[in-house]
C-alpha cells in the first residue's frame, strides 16, 4: 500500500482521535473561534490549533459522537507502527507519533481530578486511604514519636528541677518573650492580640506550622537525618517552653491554651517525621529491593501520609487561632475539649477505614469461591 | 543515540519518544514561575492589607498556598505544565509517559525543599548532572521527568509534478529520504534545491541533454511516484 492510499484509508480515524483528545478542536468550537476572529479582523489571524482543521470541519458531528476512543486509539497505534516500519514520509510519522503520544496521555490520565469524582476521591482518601496508610506504617510513627516526645517530656521534667536548663535551648530573648505571652497578669494570653487578629494568626499558623511539617518530611530524604534533627529540635523546643512556663507557675494560662490544638498538631508533626523517616530509611535499609526501587515504593506511600498531614495542620491552625485563644472559656472546658480531640484523633487512626477493610476482604474471598 | 532522548514503550506496544529537558530550560521555567508568583504576591500585598489583620492572615495563607501548591495544582490541572513550563514548552510526565497524578506531583514539589539545599538548588543541580534524564531528587523519588512538549510544526505539501518511476530499486530508507526532500522542497531556494537534487546521481541517470526538466523536478517526480500520486 502506498502512502497516499494509506492516508486515504485511515485519515478519518486520525482526525476523529485528534478531536477526542482535544475538545477545542470540535467542529462547533472551531467555527465559534473563527467567527470570533473574523469579528476582530484587524488582529492577525492566530495560529490554527491544528494543521488539519479544515478536514476536521468536514467531519460530521454524528460521527464524532459515535467515536469510540479506545478503539480509535489502538487503531492509530497500529497505523503509527505500520507507518514507521514502511518508512512513510517523516511528516506522516511525526504526525502519527504525536497523535499517539497525546492519546496515550489522555487515555491513561489519572482519575479523580474533576467534579464529583474529585470529591469522592477526597472523601475516600480521608475515610480510608489516610488512616489505613498510617496504621500500616505505625512502626515509623512510633519511632518518630520516640524521637519527638522523649526529649519533649524529658525537657519538661528536667526544667522543673534545673530551671536554668531552658537557656541551653532557647535564647534569653525568646524566653522572656514567652513569659510575657503567657503571664497570667497580662491582658492577653498567647500572642498579644485582639479577637480581630485571630484571622491573622490563623494565616500565620498555616504558613508556619505546615511549612515546618513539610520540611520535616522533605529533609527525610537525606537518609532520615533531616527528619530526625527537626523532630528532636522541635521536641526540645516545645518541651523547654512547656517546662519553663510550668516551672514559673504559669500553668493556668499555658496548658489551657495549648491543650486544644495539641492533639492535631503534635500528631501531625510526629506523622511528618514518620513519613520522612520512612523515606530516608528506605534508602539505608532497602531489604531485598534495589535502593532506588525501595525509595520509589516508600515515597509513594509516605506522600499519602503528607496529604493527610497537611489537612491536620490546617485544622490545628484553625483551632489554635479561633478556639485556643479565647479567654472567656473556663479551663475545665478547654481541658475537656482537648481530651475529646485527643480521643478523636486516637479513634480516627485506630478505627476509621477498618470496617471497610473487612467488608472488602469478605467480598474478595466470596469472589474467589465463585471462581 | 542521543542521550537526551528517552524511549518508552506503551502497553499498546508503541514506542513513545520523549526528549528530556535539561537544566537551562527548566531553570528559566522556574524563574518565570517565580516571577509570576512574585507578581501575584505583590498584587495581593497591595490589595489585602486594606482588609486589616484579616487581610494579613489571607496574605500569609496565600504565601503558603503559592509556595507549596501552585506547582502541584498547575501540574495536575494543566497537563503537567505550570505557566513557566508552558511558556518554555516543557511538561512533567511520569516515567511511563503518562500525566502526573496527585501523589507524584505533591512528592516532587514537597521534595523541592531538599533540592534547594544547601542553597539555591545546589543539590538539585548536582542530581540533574549525575542522573540519566536530568532529574532532580524530587523527580527521582516521584518517578517523574521533565520533557519537551512536542507539537506539529508545519504541514508540508509535496509539490505536485508528474510522477516518474525510479529507474533503479530504492531501499526503504532511500525512499524516505526522497519523500523527505520533497516535503522540505518549499523551504529551499531553487538553487539549493537543485544542488541537493544533483547529489542523487544514480536516480538522474538516463537524463539526457534534450530533457528540459531539472534534477530537482525529477526527484520531486520520483517522490510523487513513491507517495502514490500517480
Amino acid at each position: 500500500m502506498n502512502q497516499a492510499q494509506f492516508i486515504h484509508n485511515h485519515e478519518q480515524q486520525w482526525l476523529l482521535l485528534e478531536v477526542l483528545c482535544n475538545p477545542q478542536l470540535h467542529p462547533d468550537k472551531i467555527i465559534q473561534r473563527r467567527k470570533k476572529e473574523q469579528g476582530k479582523r484587524n488582529s492577525k489571524a492566530s495560529q490554527p490549533k491544528s494543521f488539519y482543521e479544515d478536514q476536521i470541519l468536514a467531519l460530521s458531528t454524528e460521527l464524532i459522537k459515535q467515536a469510540d476512543f479506545p478503539e480509535l486509539y489502538r487503531a492509530v497505534c497500529q497505523h503509527f507502527s505500520l507507518a514507521k516500519s514502511r518508512r512513510y514520509s517523516p511528516h506522516l510519522i511525526e504526525r502519527l507519533s504525536l497523535l499517539v503520544e497525546q492519546a496515550h496521555q489522555v487515555f491513561y490520565r489519572p482519575a479523580h481530578i474533576y467534579g464529583d469524582s474529585a470529591l469522592s476521591g477526597i472523601i475516600k482518601f480521608f475515610t480510608r486511604t489516610f488512616p489505613q496508610t498510617v496504621r500500616n506504617e505505625i512502626n515509623w510513627f512510633w519511632l518518630s514519636c520516640v524521637v519527638f516526645y522523649v526529649p519533649l517530656i524529658a525537657m519538661v521534667i528536667v526544667i522543673q528541677f534545673r530551671p536554668e536548663f531552658v537557656y541551653s535551648i532557647m535564647s534569653p530573648d525568646s524566653v522572656s518573650g514567652m513569659e510575657a505571652m503567657y503571664d497570667p497578669q497580662a491582658e492577653h494570653i498567647g500572642r498579644e492580640r485582639g479577637s480581630e487578629s485571630d484571622s491573622l494568626m490563623f494565616g500565620f499558623y498555616i504558613f508556619n506550622n505546615t511549612s515546618i511539617g513539610f520540611r520535616t518530611f522533605a529533609t527525610g530524604l537525606l537518609l532520615g537525618i533531616g527528619s530526625l534533627f527537626t523532630l528532636l529540635f522541635n521536641g526540645l523546643n516545645i518541651g523547654s517552653v512547656a517546662g519553663h512556663l510550668t516551672q514559673l507557675g504559669y500553668s493556668s494560662t499555658f496548658w489551657p491554651f495549648v491543650v486544644g490544638h495539641s492533639a492535631l498538631e503534635l500528631t501531625a508533626i510526629a506523622l511528618s517525621g514518620a513519613a520522612g523517616l520512612k523515606l530516608g530509611f528506605s534508602i539505608l535499609m532497602p531489604g531485598r529491593k534495589s535502593r532506588y526501587q525501595s525509595l520509589l515504593d516508600a515515597a509513594r506511600i509516605s506522600v499519602r501520609i503528607m496529604g493527610g498531614v497537611a489537612m491536620m495542620f490546617v485544622m490545628a491552625a484553625f483551632i489554635e487561632a479561633y478556639w485556643s485563644s479565647t479567654q472567656f472559656i473556663a479551663p475545665v472546658i478547654k481541658y475537656s475539649v482537648g481530651a475529646m480531640l485527643w480521643s478523636l484523633v486516637l479513634f480516627y487512626f485506630s478505627f476509621v477505614g477498618k470496617k471497610v477493610d473487612r467488608k472488602a476482604g469478605r467480598q474478595s474471598t466470596a469472589g474467589q469461591n465463585e471462581s | 543515540m542521543l542521550d537526551t532522548i528517552k524511549t518508552v514503550e506503551t502497553p499498546e506496544g508503541v514506542e513513545l519518544v520523549l526528549s528530556c529537558a535539561g537544566f537551562y530550560v527548566r531553570s528559566i521555567a522556574w524563574l518565570l514561575d517565580a516571577l509570576i508568583q512574585g507578581v501575584i504576591l505583590l498584587l495581593l500585598g497591595i490589595a489585602l492589607p486594606s482588609l486589616g489583620k484579616f487581610g494579613m492572615g489571607l496574605f500569609l495563607i496565600a504565601i503558603f498556598v503559592l509556595n507549596w501548591f501552585y506547582p502541584v495544582l498547575f501540574e495536575i490541572y494543566m497537563n503537567g505544565q505550570t505557566p513557566g513550563k508552558r511558556i518554555m514548552k516543557i511538561q512533567v510526565l511520569l516515567m511511563d509517559g503518562t500525566l502526573v497524578n496527585w501523589g507524584a506531583s505533591m512528592l516532587r514539589n514537597l521534595l523541592r525543599t531538599v533540592d534547594f539545599l544547601p542553597f539555591f538548588y545546589v543539590l538539585g543541580f548536582i542530581s540533574m548532572l549525575f542522573s540519566k534524564d536530568f532529574r532532580r531528587l524530587g523527580d527521582l523519588a516521584a518517578n517523574t521527568l521533565v520533557v519537551y512538549k512536542r507539537v506539529l510544526k508545519n504541514r508540508p505539501e509535496i509539490p505536485e509534478v508528474p510522477a516518474i518511476a525510479a529507474a533503479i530499486n530504492l531501499t526503504a530508507g532511500e525512499q524516505q529520504s526522497i519523500v523527505s526532500y520533497a516535503e522540505r522542497y518549499s523551504k529551499f531556494s531553487p538553487q539549493r534545491a537543485e544542488e541537493l537534487a544533483r547529489l542523487a546521481t544514480p536516480l538522474l541517470q538516463g537524463m539526457t541533454e534534450k530533457q528540459t526538466i531539472s534534477a530537482s523536478e525529477r526527484i520531486l517526480g520520483i517522490a510523487n511516484y513513491l507517495v502514490g500520486h500517480r
